[in-house]
């Protein structure tokens, strides 16, 4: 079990540093199959597990040249309400529906964005 | 080069952009707390089609709000007693060497690239909502 966790670790880690996530999309399924946590355990901890992974990240994109650190700070101080009702939202409800609202939506931004990566000229300017 | 964030705004640019990003902050932190994520994969594409980010300065800004958010989230979470400390050290620590090695091989592919395999990453995660 521990060989397993470590090895999805790293790779959550691999995950998080190429992509600006935290990992918990591959945390979450891992803490439920191989540690064998309920769904909503396993998304607590996930989210624990995710401090250190985006801090050292964080601070390796900022000695890359890659961090606002002002904009990043004001979008994770405004997230926070967000986050504390999501928190009480999902010890509350049913998840069904929301999982599949957002399935929607992730496909629509996935959309967005390779139609945007089709036109390289938007977004950065390397 | 990257723009800097230091470049003057007239005020309703300004304002304009605060609201994008208290919007992108708000539903990065709703989804996180929901599905247990840092909420990257709201806060990436929001920077980069709201407001004009190039990849991977959306990604490493993207990594500075999620400390923020994964650490209140968990104290949420802490309050409903439902975190394992010992299991997120033990996923969470090997993680961070490998965090150290996703950032530097990003350095090394084309930013259209990090778009695409992110485009994936969420066509493979909705996936997952729906068949769950």
């Amino acid at each position: 079990m521990v060989v397993e966790v470590v090895v999805i670790g790293v790779l959550a880690g691999m995950l998080a540093g190429m992509l600006g996530v935290g990992g918990g999309a591959l945390f979450v399924p891992a803490l439920v199959t191989v540690v064998g946590l309920s769904q909503v355990d396993a998304e607590a901890t996930s989210l624990l597990a995710i401090v250190p992974v985006a801090l050292v990240g964080a601070w390796r994109q900022h000695r890359y040249g890659n961090l606002r650190i002002r904009e990043g700070v004001i979008v994770g101080a405004l997230a926070v309400p967000g986050a504390v009702s999501g928190v009480a939202l999902v010890n509350a409800l049913p998840a069904r529906a929301v999982e599949l609202s957002f399935a929607g939506l992730q496909l629509y931004v996935a959309y967005r964005l390779l139609r945007a990566a089709r036109r390289p000229a938007i977004g950065h300017a390397s | 080069m990257w723009q800097s964030d230091d470049r003057a705004y007239d005020g309703g640019m300004e304002r304009r952009r605060l609201l994008l990003l208290a919007a992108c902050g708000t539903a990065a932190g709703l989804f996180s707390g929901l599905f247990g994520v840092g909420g990257g994969t709201v806060i990436v594409p929001l920077l980069i089609l709201w407001l004009g980010y190039g990849e991977r300065e959306a990604t490493g800004t993207s990594l500075a709000a999620i400390a923020i958010i994964a650490a209140t989230a968990a104290v949420a979470h802490g309050a409903y007693g439902n975190l394992h400390v010992r299991d997120g050290l033990l996923i969470g620590l090997p993680a961070v060497a490998g965090v150290i090695a996703g950032t530097a091989l990003q350095q090394r592919v084309r930013p259209e690239a990090v778009s695409v395999v992110f485009a994936l990453l969420l066509v493979a995660s909705a996936v997952d909502l729906v068949v769950r």
